[in-house]
């Protein structure tokens, strides 16, 4: 069915620029048409009335124009501001991170509503969990999963035998765990510990709560961290921008701990 | 950008090229700029283009608040009557402008030359925030007001900022978020309108 020339979805902002004198074009992320990029006209002015309500990270409802290249946004109405994120900057840091997964796994054009959903209730969990980097990985976990790129964790990648309960190896380019017999004919694999594939198992199969459940910290929250993060940057074959900043963050904080 | 045409003469199309390099200027304006400066007395272009060479050869960054200037240090830097003890910290040259214009402020002032932006790849070693940590180095400044954007880029500056500069024992300041003059509360969005209640005042009578 041809799209109105004036239409409404509800989106969640994932990135702007600057466009001409006052202007900007964010793309966002929408449950019905997928990500795309719209202009919003005249809201780098202090008297626009729509750039309070369409800043990144808010979920908002547009009222959207065909236009010739990319659509107009005619109106729009906060839904959700995800306020908590705006105040830490260690919260802000890593749903930044989170939107620019997204920005980067999911063409344009391409609507996916259980990828919006994810997307929604991670900015919220962000807003509001105490292991925010628990919460990440959770989250990269299911978009890896549900854009098509789950890693194998229960039969070699190699063989394709069933994963012995002892340490294995993790190779992001074969797509997964990979027993120590074939590792030696992997391309970057790294030692995977058992705990540290028991904690990716988890995150593949168990709810949110589940995945919450668990106290992963220190070098065993590290090592999830780096097997997710080099599957990631396999995938994109590039690295995820925000990821530099979390570690700067987590680099100047542990300095200012030991400063003070 | 162009390939070359029997049409166009090779200046006017080494011209259009060097205009589609300037950003907002797609093929079609790069063309009708290149032809208006064709059909321009020859005095004009000559200014334009000797105030072109001008700014790139005579114009300079302060080294002390990073602005753009022509005299190392700046004016401002220089003017002995303003309070060297509070900085006013700003993301571009041109904040600088708008603040004077309100001419209620008289401290010194710092360009960062950005804001955070981590999805972009922009962090802060890419803003010139090492050099307003050794201007807080003398002991002399007692206030950073964080004047950059109330946009989320400006929001994860000023939150950078205030993280950094809090061990300094310097007092950070933030310039007030709320209500713009001339605006409907009704179109007010949740984020704003909250900010303006936290930074309410009581009325002096």
């Amino acid at each position: 069915m041809p799209v109105p020339r004036m239409y409404k979805t509800e989106g969640v902002i994932l990135r702007q620029r600057r466009l001409g004198e006052a202007d900007r074009i964010l793309c966002v992320y929408t449950p019905t048409f997928g990500k795309m990029d719209v202009k919003a006209r005249g809201v780098r002015k202090t008297t626009s009335r729509m750039s309070g309500h369409l800043q990144p990270l808010t979920r908002c409802m547009l009222q959207l124009a065909q236009g010739h290249v990319s659509d107009v946004v005619a109106g729009c109405e906060m839904l959700e501001s995800f306020q908590p994120l705006r105040d830490d900057l260690d919260r802000l840091s890593r749903a930044l991170y989170a939107a620019e997964l997204i920005d980067r796994f999911v063409p344009e054009r391409t609507h996916s509503f259980p990828t919006y959903r994810l997307l929604v209730e991670t900015l919220r969990r962000l807003a509001d969990a105490n292991d925010l980097d628990q919460t990440l990985r959770f989250f990269e976990m299911r978009l890896l999963d549900q854009c098509g790129f789950r890693p194998e964790l229960e039969v070699c990648v190699g063989c394709g035998s069933r994963l012995e309960a002892v340490d294995n190896f993790f190779a992001p380019i074969s797509g997964g765990a990979i027993c120590r017999v074939c590792a030696g004919g992997s391309m970057g694999a790294r030692t995977l510990s058992l705990n540290v594939l028991k904690v990716l198992r988890l995150l593949q199969h168990g709810s949110y709560d589940d995945a919450m459940r668990v106290r992963t910290e220190g070098s065993l929250a590290r090592e999830v961290e780096t097997h997710l993060r080099s599957f990631i940057v396999s995938v994109l074959e590039r690295d995820v921008n925000a990821a530099a900043f979390i570690e700067r963050l987590r680099r100047e904080g542990v300095k200012h701990a030991v400063e003070a | 950008m162009n390939e070359s045409s029997p049409a166009t003469a090779a200046p006017l199309v080494r011209l259009i090229d060097e205009l589609y390099k300037l950003p907002g200027i797609g093929p079609k304006s790069a063309q009708r700029l290149a032809y208006y400066l064709l059909r321009m007395p020859a005095a004009e272009a000559r200014a334009l283009a000797s105030a072109i060479v001008e700014v790139k050869e005579r114009v300079t960054f302060c080294s002390i608040c990073q602005n753009v200037t022509e005299v190392d240090p700046c004016r401002i830097c220089m003017d002995g009557d303003r309070d060297r003890t509070i900085i006013c910290v700003v993301e571009e040259p041109l904040d600088i402008l708008a603040i004077e214009r309100t001419r209620g402020y008289r401290g010194m002032h710092h360009v960062l030359h950005g804001a955070i932006s981590p999805i972009d790849g922009i962090g802060p070693e890419d803003l010139k925030v090492s050099e307003l940590l050794q201007r807080l180095r003398s002991g002399e400044v007692q206030e950073i007001i964080l004047a950059t954007n109330p946009n989320l880029e400006g929001e994860a500056t000023a939150m950078y900022l205030t993280r950094l500069l809090r061990p300094l024992g310097v007092r950070i300041t933030r310039l007030a978020r709320g209500l713009p003059v001339g605006g409907d509360l009704e179109y007010a969005d949740d984020v704003t309108l909250a900010r303006a209640l936290e930074g309410r005042q009581e009325i002096e009578s």
